[in-house]
């Protein structure tokens, strides 16, 4: 009773819970771990043990520093703490080999380093369409190294957890604590208790893909227990003459342009993916491009179709349009590689270096000469950009897999003429700063939507350039091609929704009302995500879709319920058209949204590799990427107590056990002796 | 604070308690019944101040600290009276259970003599009451992490055992006192160790400061388990005749 009294005498700033653990633990809540990904071959990433990896906090100023958790340290293992800048492959290699004395690391993301690039130096080398077969001078990035700064981290694999932090207040508690516990005086030994963490991230894969498919599939039961989940999402795609969408395969007489851009991207830490120049600039323009043909579309359509195509889940070897490329082999599209007559596929394209442009194709298709010839013509009317060495290869593009499969006559639009200006290629510092997206600091969050940056200046440049070049492949009117300009205010808001904020008026506006949660005070998170079985995409997904909606399609007076089951108007067809319910603007004088029907020729094409339809998990022809499961990940931080205390306490312990059974046993046989006091005569034993 | 601190503590504040039911208790079905009985009635003199300072919480405004802390106390205050009135009821009901069991039990006399009931009734009490303060705290000594981030002292483990190892005995001494007392008609004596029991109560207001809380604990229990063994027919005599016994065996 005293000490019950005791414990709630002494945690008292809350009465409701008082447990002992809120006096020992501080959990961390804004952390992004680093994820098990497996491939046909590999396991890459990050793994702890399953009851979680504890470690004494070291905060490491320099590389230099690095001896003490190494070797010098007297208290192994430690939990590195690096801020940013010391993020680097040769410091994450050395605590790697010397997993012994390093439990775990935590990044702490304060300053950008001069360049960075934590993927590989040639992307998606084995999925591409140089192969030993296809040219063996070109192939595994021969000629041009594409991200030469690149040094693999994202693609190593670790055994000890790692772990990501923002400066936040729980990094001012965990330096507060090592700076009170853990800190050296005087080069002496350090005083217990020392501030220790411990990071939970148990991953349920191993091996590679096939072996944790073949784990999944062992559970008999009614629910099967996946261990991964394969990578994937959904394209975007629209026409702008759109076929009926159930009518898969070839279609007679119909020649397609393809513009392709790619949606998504990567970090090490996967949930803190950016993408500003790997990905936001491409599909921006190209967005911005599609708004920029419709009325010209509309008003003289060309001869050829255009097809505005949005890949998702390119960084992992093409699983996005190499789903599409099967599904027009296998006649499960609306068209097949017969329609296509060529592609216009749009890189990187924010970084320029003044306002050069540079147009990249595949010098071994061009051998053929009526390719060469169509390359030639595209090339044509992209007059201001200038065309790369004939013998370069092109770079990582959607493009490479249709090439794959047919010689497309095609062009990839890029800033960059060999290597790509991309300092952070593929890592989180490629944001809004990287473009040097700069608001003046006076305006407040609406009026920074509105504002007109350099950035989308010159990215409208390169989407009104790329709209005309469509539109006369297409084989529109000459005459018609003046009136083509992108719209720099659009193409600004769009930056601002993608690299600044996604919960701004315009977006709220474009979205539908059941997703409008989806918009966050951050920018949208460009990782593919697992392909989820129910039809859910995942935030940027569904932002491209309904604005490329928006964009390219028409406002209708339906009703909302109409708007449900179209059909039974007679000018409206769901073969054709989709039709989403949209929230619309809030008139300046009334609270209430003024939504609407849009009709769009945009639709969702799911995109997950092929590989996992035809069972073939060691593919090499398709990506076999997957993530793997887990139970829950968590980070937690705590004093620890000395060896010498713990051993001392379970000594007392002992002893006093011994000695009170060793005194009561003695008491109980001397017990008549020492009780001698009136006893009724048959109660022998005490 | 990991698996060596776990059983150290679970040794030191159960050990004793431990040993003495397996020496003295386990063997006899009916002591173990009075044990079992008696951490039940233990329970529910819990239970019951526990729903008194429930409502008084309840009603109150929970953000006033001074005003919740003052209620805890008297929350405290109110269960240690309980406690031993409860003890007072366990009495009462063993001595109508005793002249029940001498009647039907084929020996002359009660099977179990009044002392023995209040040995094992004690001891029920302080079990029950360890188990109760001890067990949440050392759930939470299995992890890895030690008490003292928010700027508490280390050996919080060590002393919660060495308090509830203090509080089991103390529970066991004043049963044996208690219900000798009521025997004996002395009166005086419920009131003597309910101002003990309240006495511990306040030492260990004084957490942390263990030294002012533990040793004074300590030494009141030396005292109780002094008075508990006169009480139950012990004597300096039987004592040195211990001595004498050990040494006329020695020769053979």
């Amino acid at each position: 009773e005293a000490a019950y009294g005791q414990e709630m005498n002494i945690q008292f700033s809350d009465v409701s819970c008082n447990s002992v653990a809120q006096k020992i633990y501080v959990e961390l809540n804004n952390t992004v771990p680093c994820v098990r990904l497996l491939n046909a071959t590999h396991q890459i990433g990050c793994q702890s043990s399953i009851s979680g990896d504890t470690g004494v906090i070291h905060v490491l100023e320099s590389e230099a520093d690095l001896e003490w958790p190494l070797s010098k340290g007297p208290n192994p293992p430690y939990m590195v703490l690096l801020e940013s800048s010391l993020f680097t492959k040769s410091i994450m290699m050395k605590m790697k080999n010397a997993s012994s004395r390093v439990a775990g690391v935590v990044v702490v993301q304060k300053t950008s380093p001069p360049e960075f690039s934590p993927h590989t130096t040639c992307p998606n080398e084995n999925t591409g369409v140089y192969t030993e077969t296809y040219d063996h001078n070109l192939a595994h990035c021969n000629t041009t190294v594409w991200n030469p700064r690149g040094n693999g981290l994202s693609y190593e694999e670790f055994d000890s957890p790692v772990f990501s932090l923002k400066e936040d207040n729980e990094t001012e508690v965990i330096k507060q604590c090592y700076f009170d516990h853990n800190r050296v005086v005087n080069g002496s030994g350090l005083q217990y208790p020392l501030c220790a963490m411990q990071l939970f991230s148990h991953m349920h894969a191993v091996t590679d893909t096939a072996t944790c498919m073949r784990r999944s599939s062992m559970d008999f039961s009614t629910s099967p227990v996946m261990v991964c989940d394969p990578l994937g999402g959904y394209n975007v795609c629209a026409f702008i003459r759109p076929y009926n969408s159930t009518a898969f395969g070839h279609k007679e007489n119909e020649s397609v342009v393809i513009a392709a851009a790619r949606l998504d991207s990567r970090a090490f830490f996967l949930e803190d993916s950016t993408g500003a120049e790997g990905s936001v600039s491409g599909f921006v323009t190209l967005l911005a491009a599609a708004q920029a043909l419709r009325e010209a579309t509309q008003e003289a359509p060309p001869t050829r179709n255009i097809l505005f195509a949005f890949f998702h889940g390119e960084v992992f070897d093409y699983i996005g349009s190499s789903r599409m490329v099967y599904d027009m082999k296998n006649n499960m599209f609306v068209i097949d590689l017969d329609n296509v007559h060529s592609i216009l596929e749009i890189g990187q394209v924010a970084v320029r270096s003044g306002t050069n442009l540079f147009l990249h194709s595949d010098p071994v298709s061009r051998r053929n000469n009526t390719v060469h010839d169509e390359v030639g013509v595209k090339c044509f009317y992209l007059w201001h950009a200038s065309l790369t060495d004939f013998s370069q290869p092109l770079p990582p593009s959607s493009f490479q897999r249709l090439l794959r499969a047919r010689a497309i006559p095609g062009i990839v639009l890029a800033d960059h003429q060999t290597d790509i200006n991309n300092r952070y290629y593929e890592s989180f510092y490629d944001n809004a700063a990287h473009l040097n997206l700069t608001y003046p600091s006076n305006l407040s969050p609406e009026e920074q939507l509105e504002f007109v940056t350099d950035t989308a200046k010159s990215l409208t440049e390169v989407a009104t350039a790329v709209a005309r070049a469509l539109f006369k492949q297409a084989g529109g009117n000459n005459s018609q091609v003046n009136k083509i300009n992108a719209d720099p205010k659009t193409v600004t808001q769009m930056l601002y929704g993608f690299l600044v904020r996604s919960n701004n008026s315009w977006f709220q506006a474009v979205m539908a009302p059941e997703l409008k949660d989806i918009l966050q005070p951050n920018p949208p998170q460009y990782y593919v995500g697992v392909a989820k079985s129910s039809h859910q995409a995942n935030a940027l997904t569904y932002l491209v879709q309904y604005l490329l909606a928006n964009l390219t399609g028409t406002a209708t007076n339906l009703t909302q319920s109409q708007c449900k089951k179209p059909d039974e108007l007679p000018n409206e067809s769901t073969y054709l058209y989709s039709y989403l319910w949209v929230q619309g603007v809030v008139p300046p004088n009334s609270t209430q949204r003024e939504s609407f029907c849009v009709r769009t020729a945009v639709r969702l094409v799911k995109a997950v590799s092929p590989a996992f339809d035809l069972g073939d998990y060691i593919s090499k022809e398709y990506s076999t990427w997957t993530k793997s499961q887990w139970k829950f990940i968590k980070a937690r931080i705590f004093l620890v107590a000395s060896r010498d205390l713990e051993m001392l306490t379970l000594g007392v312990g002992v002893a006093v056990l011994f000695t009170s059974l060793l005194v009561t046993y003695f008491v109980r046989t001397k017990a008549d002796v020492l009780f001698s006091s009136v006893r009724e005569p048959n109660n022998a034993a005490y | 604070m990991t698996a060596a601190v776990f059983f150290g503590c679970a040794f030191i504040a159960f050990g004793p308690a431990f040993s003495l039911f397996i020496f003295t208790i386990a063997k006899d079905p009916l002591r173990v019944i009075i044990l079992i009985a008696g951490a039940f009635f233990w329970l529910v003199s819990l239970l019951l101040s526990s729903l008194v300072w429930f409502i008084a919480t309840k009603a109150t405004n929970a953000q006033d600290l001074t005003l919740q802390k003052n209620l805890l106390i008297f929350g405290s205050i109110f269960s240690v009276i309980l406690q031993e009135v409860f003890r007072f009821a366990y009495y009462r009901l063993l001595r109508k259970a005793n002249e029940g069991l001498a009647a039907i039990s084929e020996e002359d006399g009660p099977p179990l003599s009044v002392r023995e009931m209040a040995y094992v009734a004690g001891l029920g009490f302080g079990i029950m009451s360890g188990a109760f303060s001890m067990i949440n705290t050392l759930s939470d000594s299995l992890g890895p992490g030690t008490v003292g981030m928010f700027g508490d002292s280390q050996y919080y483990f060590i002393t919660s055992a060495l308090m509830t190892l203090a509080l089991t005995m103390l529970h066991t001494f004043w049963g044996v006192v208690f219900f000798e007392g009521c025997e004996r008609k002395r009166w005086w004596v419920i009131a003597v160790v309910l101002c003990v029991h309240l006495m511990v109560f306040s030492l260990s207001l004084l957490n942390p400061f263990y030294v002012a809380s533990i040793l004074p604990v300590y030494a009141i229990m030396l005292l109780m388990a002094v008075w508990a063994f006169f009480s139950s027919g012990g004597s300096l005599h039987n004592i040195t005749l211990l001595w004498t016994c050990k040494t006329r065996l020695k020769p053979i």
